[in-house]
């Protein structure tokens, strides 16, 4: 991956609590998946950041590889790795994602 | 497209005491729902538990022949 392009994760992970590199954007998601992910984070009234990927096709490649995750959404906070839909809906199910979103 | 057999196979052969559950959502073979029980996932947050699995999965996934896979893993009881 570009240093450029690995720079540029960085600072908008390091820039933005909460981030959300989804297919579509929280208003037009364009991947059921990415939809229940916004539902949540809605749910949740947390702050957050919605990168669509589908725009932005080099980015897209680069997530990929930046958190070896190979699918989309992925949600970001505090510039770790939360996971998927899954695993998002799941530690939403659980109330761990409460504890991290701090809500 | 690739089978749920194959998709059972991988996932198997990686983590060697597996019990998989792969269910065709749409019947054409890209869109699935699998469930996934191992001694493997003892002791790991869920995040590395589905890492596990899709790197069972490797380019398969994503841009690949499987489209989307809600994934559910449990981890096994016993020994591990």
């Amino acid at each position: 991956m570009d240093d450029t392009v690995r720079q540029h994760i960085e600072k908008t992970l390091s820039d933005n609590d909460v981030v959300l590199y989804m297919k579509g954007s929280r208003s037009i998601p364009r991947c059921g998946f990415s939809a229940q992910v916004v539902e949540i984070l809605e749910r949740h009234q947390t702050k957050y950041l919605d990168v669509d990927v589908l725009s932005e096709p080099e980015l897209r490649t680069s997530i990929k590889e930046f958190s070896g995750w190979p699918t989309f959404p992925q949600l970001y906070v505090k510039g770790r790795l939360v996971g998927g839909c899954d695993v998002v809906s799941e530690l939403d199910r659980t109330g761990e994602l409460s504890t991290l979103l701090g809500t | 497209m690739m089978s749920a057999d194959e998709i059972r196979r991988r996932i198997e052969t990686a983590l060697g005491d597996a019990k998989v559950e792969v269910v065709d959502l749409t019947g054409t073979e890209d869109h699935y729902q699998a469930t996934v029980t191992s001694a493997r996932f003892r002791g790991l947050p869920l995040l590395d538990q589905h890492r596990l699995v899709y790197q069972a999965l490797g380019d398969a996934l994503g841009e690949g022949p499987i489209h989307a896979l809600t994934l559910r893993t449990v981890t096994a009881e016993g020994q591990g």
